[in-house]
């Protein structure tokens, strides 16, 4: 799709890359917000009191899982096969939709037992860090729908191989924050 | 220099065996989290769970491993910025004192 570059790889894989780095700060800024403000609430409620470990264990399973659907969907695209490129596309974005779906209901959970954006420094560094990661899940279920589309359509053949692998170092990567998000909030409570 | 089409990628059946190690990882730092025993080794415990994780990811699903070196180097200088500013933060707000 590309010719010969000077760096021997893709300018456009190389581009995703150096914003998944800049992305890295980005969250990196948020982790150490939250992990300064972690344990100096004067007013209730507590982490320990609201997180609900089982409940985000099955979403995290549910991310981890979509990470394989994208590179089955990136395997499938590279064989020429549309039927499976399309349905592991589908089922990448669906499993987003599902991990946003608990984020939802977490949030309003959160919102209901009086946890507003502005309670305590646990709920503003918490919303702040997760409502940014759950911003660029819906980001990434976005662009595999257009990408789901452009494959129904018939435009997303084995030479568009690398438009699908670099959705899929996104969707990746996004997946790759919450295994850090995870440990830190959750089980670090 | 081997081109991204000439770079052989895993069978599908070794990203299921990633994924089926990134699930029992998983299992086990919920385990861990429930075990008093272990409690005073919980933050070592999960550190290195959630480490390799985060290696095993970013290796095989995002294919780092078999790329060029480029992208190894792109990512990780900013994984290292990030690292140092969460340790320097912690470091200035006394997160490690006593």
């Amino acid at each position: 799709m590309s010719g010969p570059t000077s760096t021997g790889v893709s300018h456009r894989k190389l581009a995703m890359w150096t914003f998944i780095g800049s992305e890295c700060m980005l969250f990196g800024t948020l982790i150490a917000t939250y992990m300064i403000y972690r344990g100096r609430n004067i007013v209730g409620p507590y982490p320990a009191d609201l997180l609900n470990i089982p409940f985000i264990t099955v979403t995290t399973f549910v991310l981890l899982m979509s990470s394989l659907m994208m590179v089955l969907a990136l395997s499938a695209v590279q064989r020429g096969d549309a039927r499976g490129t399309k349905l592991w596309l589908a089922m990448t974005a669906l499993f987003g939709l599902i991990f946003l779906g608990g984020q939802y209901y977490e949030f309003s959970h959160f919102v209901h037992e009086g946890l507003g954006l502005s309670r305590n420094l646990f709920s503003s560094s918490f919303f702040v860090l997760t409502g940014t990661h759950g911003a660029h899940v819906a980001g990434g279920v976005i662009w595999l729908s257009t990408l789901f589309i452009r494959a129904q359509q018939g435009k997303l053949d084995r030479t568009h191989a690398e438009t699908v692998e670099i959705a899929g170092l996104y969707w990746h990567f996004v997946d790759v924050v919450w295994i850090v998000l995870f440990t830190l909030i959750y089980l670090l409570v | 220099m081997m081109s991204h089409e000439e770079a052989g990628h895993p069978s599908n059946r070794f990203y299921i065996v990633i994924a089926v190690i990134l699930a029992v990882l998983t299992a086990m730092e919920v385990m861990v989290f429930y075990v008093e025993a272990l409690a005073p080794m919980l933050l070592a415990i999960l550190m290195v769970l959630m480490a390799a994780k985060f290696a095993l990811v970013v290796m095989f699903f995002m294919h780092l491993k078999f790329d060029s070196k480029v992208l190894t180097g792109v990512f990780l200088w900013g994984l290292f910025i990030a690292t140092s500013i969460i340790l320097a933060l912690m470091a200035i707000f006394g997160k490690f004192a006593g």
